[in-house]
């Protein structure tokens, strides 16, 4: 890898790749009780890296991201964020969640708050940001996500994509240095995927580090530096995503693309 | 095409060469269909109406038309009327009716519980409204109002003190059941979120706890609270007897409260926590802002049973000796001036359970339809 200055193409590997590493993930396991879900897991991510997990159902990548904020446990083996080891230590666990956002495939809004409610409600009480500062700030989000006219509506009356966009201003609003993205688009109708996904790669130009997810190829190959394919727990290849459609090593690999992308 | 617009021409029911169509909504329509359908339904309807015929006149002639409002003994009243018993003698009734409302409160500081009665609608009123400017005074009034009222009944501090054993009837009643429902809300989701804590130490006393109280009649608690709990206190001391009951009582809505609100905590997806805990917040923020929210809209059904339900089991004191309107009310009618006049009691003492449960019940519906926000998750 080269550490040239940035390009403009969104492709290119990050200036930062072999230099410094915001997310380490050393010989990691999970158990979920007899289960193996996670077999010896070993990632670094740059800063500013954006990377494509993908893999068949039960291959544990959305387990593996949402180990990384400490939504699932693991049990051997070691993950840091940003210097800061995750331990049973809640003050770690708490300094991770306010730099890493998530976005979940099922949206997981409060229902029982506005829009403007849901985006500000995080800053206000986890930032102590006065609250007219912390909904203008929400506002600006919402802007970003091009929804600032649903702001006073509740999550419940919105359209999945336009509720997933909401999401991923709630998680922006905390300026996290890490997106997580936990199939984002896979709970909604086809016609409204494309909102979500530009949004995400406007988030990908504007340098974000980010981990997604997802089975939308055509966004791996916009977007990904690198493209990761799991199954069975363990990760079985990565690679820049051009190679890894065009010449997949693995049998795994090739048999889930001939999968994924002959249907 | 053309046809259609020739049928347009008219307006229903005016065309010439059809016959008017049979109605089928409005009140005639209403009959047709569900009175005089078909044979059998008809045989129904004759006999149901046969059925009301025979019980609601005779019903309310003996309530209201044949009923004797004032009167100061049994026999007066059935002098008053055509035959004895042909009508109701409210004046039992009206005659008690200070009785089963104050119990034996000493008359000149009757004042302070009709004080209390008033703060109490005060209360309601406030703490129930949605939209009512100073909605945290009033929230705070309502947290207050308990200690208030004890001050008030119990006197004190300035007011003369008058005895526990001097409440009685309704305000016994209400003292009872409005303490239980007051306190057991709070203590409930308490141990409803220890039983779902992390550490089980704390967890397992919940469950104890819950389940202690769950498996024993709340009979059976009152009995040990009028007489058991004397020999675990220190010689010589003495614990109001109503004390001892007011805590029983709401240790055990509590017990319920519980179990509801935690079928509640469990209702709610578990991507809800994931995405508090997601954006930092802490555990009791996290339940104050979102999860407790939700939580307890999902609860209110069951919420509002269970208080329906304690303010019914109220009436069970009366097993230890204590005169709440029922107690009150049987005791009056061995007077020999009233005798056999049960009917008009519990006509009486059901219409004000009735009302006040009734309440409850229509409040928690138009507070869950205030709650909608159309929810999806």
């Amino acid at each position: 890898m080269n550490q040239d200055t940035p390009t403009s193409s969104t492709t290119e590997a990050p200036a930062t790749s072999s230099g410094e590493k915001i997310i380490t993930i050393n010989g990691m396991h999970k158990w979920f009780d007899d289960f193996h879900v996670l077999k010896n897991i070993n990632l670094e991510v740059g800063r500013g890296e954006r990377i494509v997990i993908c893999g068949p159902s039960g291959s544990g990548k959305s387990t593996l991201i949402r180990c990384i904020n400490r939504l699932e446990e693991h049990q051997q083996g070691t993950i840091s964020v940003d210097g800061t080891e995750l331990t049973h230590d809640l003050k770690n666990i708490e300094i991770i969640r306010s730099e890493v956002g998530i976005v979940f495939q099922q949206f997981n809004l409060f229902p029982h708050l506005t829009v403007l409610e849901n985006v500000a409600l995080a800053p206000i009480w986890v930032r102590k940001m006065p609250r007219a500062e912390a909904e203008g700030n929400a506002m600006k989000y919402l802007e970003r996500v091009k929804i600032p006219e649903q702001a006073a509506k509740y999550p419940g009356q919105l359209s999945g994509g336009q509720q997933q966009r909401v999401a991923i201003a709630r998680s922006l609003c905390m300026n996290p240095r890490i997106m997580l993205f936990d199939e984002p688009t896979s709970a909604l109708d086809p016609e409204m995927i494309k909102e979500v996904l530009d949004v995400m790669i406007e988030l990908a130009e504007s340098g974000m580090t980010m981990l997604v997810v997802t089975h939308e190829m055509g966004f791996a190959t916009a977007v990904a530096h690198r493209v990761i394919f799991m199954d069975g727990g363990e990760i079985i290849e990565e690679k820049p995503p051009r190679e890894f459609f065009e010449n997949p090593e693995h049998e795994r690999t090739k048999l889930f693309l001939s999968q994924i992308l002959h249907h | 095409m053309a046809q259609n617009q020739a049928k347009q021409a008219y307006s229903p029911g005016t065309h010439p060469d059809l016959p008017p169509p049979v109605r089928t909504t409005g009140v005639l329509g209403w009959v047709r269909k569900n009175l005089i359908s078909s044979p059998l339904n008809i045989v129904l309807t004759l006999a149901s109406i046969w059925l009301l015929w025979s019980i609601v006149p005779p019903a309310l002639n003996w309530v209201l038309a044949e009923a004797v409002w004032s009167a100061d003994t049994r026999k007066e009243c059935w002098a008053l009327m055509g035959a004895p018993r042909d009508g109701a003698c409210w004046a039992f009734i009206r005659g008690s009716f200070k009785l089963f409302v104050y119990g034996w409160y000493p008359e000149p500081e009757r004042w302070r519980v009709n004080l209390t009665f008033l703060l109490f609608a005060i209360t309601i009123f406030g703490a129930l409204r949605e939209n009512i400017p100073g909605k945290k005074y009033w929230l705070m009034f309502a947290t207050a109002f308990p200690f208030i009222a004890a001050w008030l009944l119990l006197g004190g501090f300035g007011l003369t003190p008058v005895g526990t054993q001097k409440l009685g009837g309704i305000l016994l009643t209400l003292v009872v059941a409005v303490t239980g429902i007051a306190f057991s809300l709070p203590i409930g989701l308490a141990l409803a979120l220890g039983r779902r804590s992390k550490l089980p130490a704390l967890r397992a006393v919940c469950v104890i706890f819950i389940e202690f109280i769950r498996g024993v009649p709340l009979i059976t608690l009152l009995f040990v609270a009028s007489t058991m709990l004397t020999y675990f206190l220190p010689p010589g001391s003495t614990f109001d007897l109503l004390m001892r009951v007011l805590i029983m009582v709401t240790l055990f809505a509590s017990a319920y409260i519980a179990e509801v609100v935690r079928g509640g905590l469990q209702g709610l997806p578990s991507g809800q926590y994931e995405a508090a805990d997601s954006l930092g917040l802490t555990y009791w923020k996290a339940h104050r802002l979102i999860i407790l929210p939700q939580a307890l809209k999902i609860s209110i059904p069951g919420i509002v049973n269970t208080f329906i339900g304690s303010f019914k089991d109220s009436v069970l004191v009366l097993i230890i000796g204590m005169m709440d309107i029922l107690g009150l009310g049987r005791a009056r009618l061995n007077d020999p001036e009233w005798l056999g006049l049960a009917p008009e009691l519990y006509i009486f003492i059901s219409l004000f359970f009735f009302i006040s449960c009734f309440g409850m019940a229509r409040y928690s519906l138009s507070l869950e339809k205030k709650l909608q926000t159309g929810h999806k998750y």
